[in-house]
């Protein structure tokens, strides 16, 4: 009797055991999926940007042979001399057949605009080259470009394509005499903005992002870790605490485009501050970051275990002491991690700053906070707005840009926290 | 506000009664154990006192955690306080550096002295109170730094030290009264967290006694001990009596019995019962007190 019921309760088990395995092995299945479908979906995003993107690090260059004639020159005054006319001249060598006014300016238009800008600082640096006749590389139009890098087709209609039958003769008889290469995009790098894709670079959004964030960390930081620390560790508990309590969380919540209409409203209309500026950016992003960092912090305060505290009131450390001698250091990893995650998210902001005026057709690189500047992810939203066809890669490219500071920034953070990470 | 009043005219009693009454006490019956039997019996009171304590009341909140609580402790004696869990023992041993500041609910009323000095005065300071008034806590606390960092930092934020050189004999010298030199002496830079639990516990030992304290306070100092280790501890504590006044708290009875030479027991926030702990253990003049050290409850 006894046996018998011990067998079925050994059955009863193995019954269950079965149903039990079976449900454990789905839900780790369901998990697997659900990895494998984000990974995926990862994977697809970086696939695209970077297939889409990898080839605006090259630019096509078209080798001329200019004669930097001497009469053409002013010494006094080089900026006035006509250096389009030496490309120009240099076009009409090489394809001395062309005549007619509108094939001589299709025949021109092979070259970007901004070749003269290369010739007149090369004449700026060394006016030893005047006279001489001299091989250069020089960037050439951005359709020439995508005509090269095959997203202009040769098989389309001529009334459909960009460059005309005669342009796309020119241009075979340039690759086969050397004279058109694809080389490294430096101008991508070392250039701000331009209307001409082949001139724009992302120079001037990665040093605006830089300042930006800059006056962020410089403002954000300090008064965030000072913040938390006076909520944490002297501030009173009561009402008038919990209500900054729950304003800071519910802060953390507001929508970053409302945080851009108030530094429009009080740092540009009220305060007079410079419009564009990477200074009034940093202010809006720091507002827009401090709820993040003093929520952080506060966390990573509260989870030093209060024996530190003890221990150190206990041998006679007067509160401050307390607090910058053993709970500031044990927290600050913490804190440094929530302040790195902020700065991400303010690195990837564009909301607020398109308020404040970020959003301006800025050519230069900015060489102050009071410049006016734009940012990466802005910048990646005025190229996604242009129509050239060579924009769409610079788009992608600056999308690799910004990523690679995320993904650097967040390196950051873990090495951090592994390298200051204490355990007790 | 009825039991208030109760409350106080016990003290009163108690502080009246003072040694003579309390020597002809009877032990209480069981049926009679309540609030108006809480009357501390014993020798709570002696002559040329390092620490008195006169009617001392905690509240958190709105809750009263010690009631009227009157003691002395007295020079180089180890004075032990026992109950069971929630007593109060630790409260109160709390009160006497002032740690229970920085619970901000905690309200302390009555009258401690050190030296004559009233430390719930508000011309104290609590960080020279501290330095003289030094605590040993019930887990191993080091902080995460050296070992050398742990003991110095006292003298360092004191200015007991001139010089490095000074500092090193501080930091030597307080490792070896703690009797962990002859085990940290070729690692001082190793960190203090590294050690095991009972050198870590001799190591805040070390650190407490490094700042010259007049009075240490012991928190269950060898509750996370293994009993090796918890008896290289009380070995110290019969050793540092010689130079020091300390008042530890202790959940193990038979640890009462071997380092201190007074007792003071505890129940639901009242001193129930002090006095020698050789009388206190054989001939428990409270039924309370007997009660528990013989394992009736606790």
């Amino acid at each position: 009797m006894q046996i018998d019921e011990k067998e079925s309760t050994m059955d009863r088990v193995k019954v269950g055991l079965a149903k039990r395995y079976r449900r454990e092995k789905r839900f780790r299945l369901f998990g697997l999926g659900a990895i494998v479908a984000s990974i995926s979906f990862l994977g697809l995003l970086f696939v695209t940007i970077g297939a889409n993107g990898w080839s605006a690090f090259q630019q096509t260059e078209i080798l001329l042979d200019i004669s930097f004639d001497g009469e053409q020159f002013d010494v006094d005054n080089l900026s006035s001399a006509n250096y389009g006319a030496l490309v120009k001249n240099s076009m009409r060598s090489l394809f001395p057949e062309v005549k007619g006014r509108t094939d001589k300016r299709k025949l021109y238009k092979l070259v970007s605009t901004g070749a003269s800008y290369v010739l007149r600082k090369m004449v700026r640096e060394d006016t030893g080259i005047i006279g001489t006749t001299m091989k250069i590389w020089l960037p050439a139009d951005d359709e020439v470009d995508m005509f090269l890098k095959g997203y202009i087709q040769r098989d389309v209609p001529e009334s459909d394509r960009r460059l005309s039958d005669k342009q796309v003769d020119w241009i075979d008889r340039l690759v086969a005499d050397n004279r058109l290469e694809k080389k490294l995009n430096t101008t991508f790098f070392t250039a701000g903005d331009s209307r001409e894709p082949e001139l724009a670079g992302i120079r001037g959004a990665v040093v605006g992002s830089l300042f930006t964030l800059a006056v962020t960390l410089l403002l954000a930081f300090p008064i965030g870790v000072a913040t938390a620390v006076y909520l944490e560790e002297f501030a009173p508990r009561n009402k008038w605490t919990d209500l900054i309590e729950v304003n800071i969380n519910n802060l953390a919540a507001v929508p970053s485009i409302v945080f851009g209409l108030l530094g429009l409203a009080v740092f540009l209309n009220v305060l007079g501050m410079p419009r564009s500026a990477p200074l009034v950016g940093g202010l809006v992003l720091t507002l827009m970051t401090l709820p993040t960092i003093i929520i952080a912090s506060r966390a990573s305060l509260k989870s030093v275990p209060p024996s530190i505290r003890e221990a150190a009131l206990g041998v006679g450390a007067s509160k401050m002491q307390a607090i910058t001698h053993h709970i500031l250091p044990l927290a600050l990893p913490g804190m440094m991690t929530g302040t790195i995650i902020g700065m991400a998210q303010a690195l990837g902001e564009t909301a607020p700053l398109l308020m404040i005026g970020m959003v301006a057709f800025i050519v230069d690189v900015s060489g102050s906070v009071t410049d006016p500047s734009t940012v990466l992810p802005v910048q990646i939203y005025l190229w996604a707005d242009s129509p050239e066809r060579a924009f769409v890669e610079r788009t992608s490219a600056a999308i690799m840009i910004l990523l690679a500071f995320l993904i650097s920034m967040n390196a950051i953070a873990v090495f951090l926290r592994r390298k200051f990470e204490r355990r007790w | 506000m009825e039991s208030m009043s109760a409350t106080l005219d016990i003290g009163d009693v108690s502080f009246l009664g003072a040694n003579s009454m309390a020597q002809e006490k009877i032990v209480l019956t069981d049926e009679k154990v309540g609030r108006e039997n809480r009357t501390t019996v014993g020798n709570q009171f002696i002559d040329d006192a390092r620490m008195t304590c006169r009617d001392v009341n905690v509240y958190y909140g709105d809750n009263h955690a010690i009631h009227d609580v009157s003691i002395d402790v007295g020079r180089n004696e180890v004075l032990a306080m026992i109950g069971p869990s929630g007593c109060g023992k630790s409260t109160f041993l709390r009160c006497l550096n002032r740690m229970n500041d920085t619970v901000d609910s905690c309200r302390v009323s009555g009258d401690i002295l050190l030296d004559e000095l009233n430390i719930y005065d508000k011309s104290v300071d609590v960080v020279p109170l501290r330095a003289q008034v030094g605590m040993v806590f019930q887990k191993p606390n080091p902080f995460p730094k050296s070992i050398y960092d742990n003991v110095a930092y006292g003298p360092k934020i004191h200015g007991l030290a001139s010089s490095r050189a000074e500092l090193d004999a501080v930091v030597e010298s307080s490792l070896k009264k703690a009797g962990l030199w002859e085990e940290v002496s070729d690692r001082l830079d190793q960190p203090g967290t590294g050690l095991s639990g009972g050198q870590q516990q001799r190591l805040c030992i070390a650190r407490a006694i490094a700042v010259r304290p007049e009075v240490i306070l012991m928190d269950e100092p060898c509750s996370a001990l293994d009993p090796i280790a918890t008896a290289t501890v009380e070995n110290l504590i019969a050793e540092l009596q010689e130079q020091y006044t300390i008042v530890i708290v202790t959940h193990n009875m038979q640890q009462a019995a071997r380092v201190s030479q007074r007792t003071a027991y505890f129940h639901l926030g009242d001193l129930i019962e002090v006095g020698s702990t050789d009388r206190v253990f054989t001939n428990p003049r409270h039924k309370l007190t007997e009660d528990y050290i013989t394992g009736r409850f606790g």
